[in-house]
């Protein structure tokens, strides 16, 4: 009995040693192959070293430089000098899409609308600003990332990044989960908490489009439905001649946005989220 | 058993009423929907048979086209262009709903939730 357990023991102490043993041997192994991991992770940071570099010379840079790509300029001092234009600018996205004009702010939906500096730039907002940012609201509206946050959080690609880098939403599929809207960094999305139809007028409606359902979320779709008739969105056709939203492909070196960001200072709303935005401003 | 006289009516009411759908109903289909056509145009994008059939896998291939693919192609009928879209294109012809689709989907107890968000034509009346 006693050379049994004697046994047991022996057998026990060793498989012990070998469980507290194995770990360190396969942490070994690991450690082996990693500087192989360790070599690839500081082959891909001299890319990104350049991305950052391009991006420091200019905000449309850092993008695939492939294909089309939409964005949007909007010059804010001209809306400063021009505050109807705001106004006549929402009006039109508004009335186009068939967005509902909802009393309570809780059921508020909106596609572009405006807001303060500091709410739009927190990044760019410092004490002291000039008397034209302190006093001005700011025209902001989806910006079409790059790397939209929204379409990752989507559980049933509901929303998706286009061809032409447009942020599109099929409310088909879209079961109103409002992932979209904790992800977008910016609010761009509201959600349907009633039927729109509710806060339209139904015999002024614009009937080439239609409206959305109870329980969606909607945003600003870049006028997508538009595009492909040769029209400019409905934002930029409101402001009219005086330039004070562009809209192009940023993916293409002669078209008039890539001129204005060339030519002028622009920011983009909340970079440092790496979302990429495609709407810039010139403040 | 016990209880004969009470059981077997019974029963027999019973299984009457439950059944009172099957037999009230018997040999009669309901009057077959008589869907108004459009007057204007006689050719639809398909054949009778397969709009039918098939009208919501087609109005299904133009959704995912337009917005998935961005294939806004417009297709032609009748010398006529139209895009690929139920609001834009559809009720061009169809001018009624009620007329039109109520009238089958009525019938076969079906509700599509189009209409919650696609305008649906004005009707004339």
């Amino acid at each position: 009995m006693d050379k049994k357990r004697r046994e047991f023991l022996k057998i026990a102490g060793i498989s012990t040693l070998a469980g507290l043993g194995a770990p360190a041997v396969v942490d070994r192994l690991i450690t082996g192959s990693y500087p192989l991991a360790a070599r690839a992770a500081r082959e891909v940071t001299p890319g990104e070293g350049a991305g950052d570099q391009a991006s420091t010379a200019g905000h449309g840079s850092d993008t695939v430089p492939s294909g089309t790509r939409y964005g949007m300029v909007i010059d804010v001092r001209k809306f400063n000098e021009n505050p109807a234009m705001a106004e006549a600018c929402i009006k039109a996205c508004h009335s186009v899409h068939n967005v509902p004009d909802l009393a309570e702010k809780n059921n508020e939906i909106k596609w572009i609308w405006l807001t303060g500096y500091g709410n739009a730039f927190p990044d760019h907002s410092h004490y002291h600003k000039d008397e034209n940012l302190e006093k001005n609201q700011v025209l902001v509206l989806c910006n079409h990332c790059d790397s939209p946050p929204c379409v990752r959080a989507c559980p049933t690609k509901a929303t998706f990044k286009n061809k032409d880098g447009i942020v599109a939403m099929d409310y088909h599929r879209c079961i109103g989960c409002r992932f979209c809207m904790a992800a977008c960094p910016y609010g761009a999305r509201s959600f349907n908490w009633q039927d729109p139809r509710n806060g339209l007028d139904m015999n002024k409606i614009n009937r080439e489009f239609p409206t959305r359902m109870r329980g969606v979320v909607e945003k600003c779709n870049f006028c997508v439905d538009r595009l492909p008739r040769g029209l400019q969105p409905a934002c930029v056709e409101a402001t009219g001649a005086s330039k004070a939203m562009v809209f192009g492909d940023l993916n293409d070196p002669n078209s008039e946005i890539r001129q204005v960001l060339k030519e002028n200072f622009t920011i983009q709303r909340k970079p440092a989220l790496g979302t990429q935005p495609s709407v810039f401003f010139i403040v | 058993m016990y209880d004969r006289g009470i059981i077997i009516p019974g029963l027999i009411i019973f299984v009457l009423l439950v059944t009172f759908p099957i037999w009230y109903n018997h040999g009669v289909a309901g009057d077959v929907p008589k869907p108004e056509l459009p007057k204007d145009s006689k050719k639809c994008v398909d054949s009778v048979n397969v709009m039918r059939s098939k009208h919501m896998q087609l109005l299904n291939e133009w959704r995912d086209e337009v917005l998935r693919t961005g294939d806004r192609a417009y297709f032609e009928l009748e010398g006529k262009k139209y895009q690929k879209s139920l609001q834009n294109a559809c009720i061009t012809c169809h001018t009624s709903k009620k007329k039109f689709c109520d009238t089958c989907h009525e019938y076969a107890s079906v509700t599509p939730y189009c209409w919650d968000c696609h305008l649906a034509p004005v009707e004339s009346e």
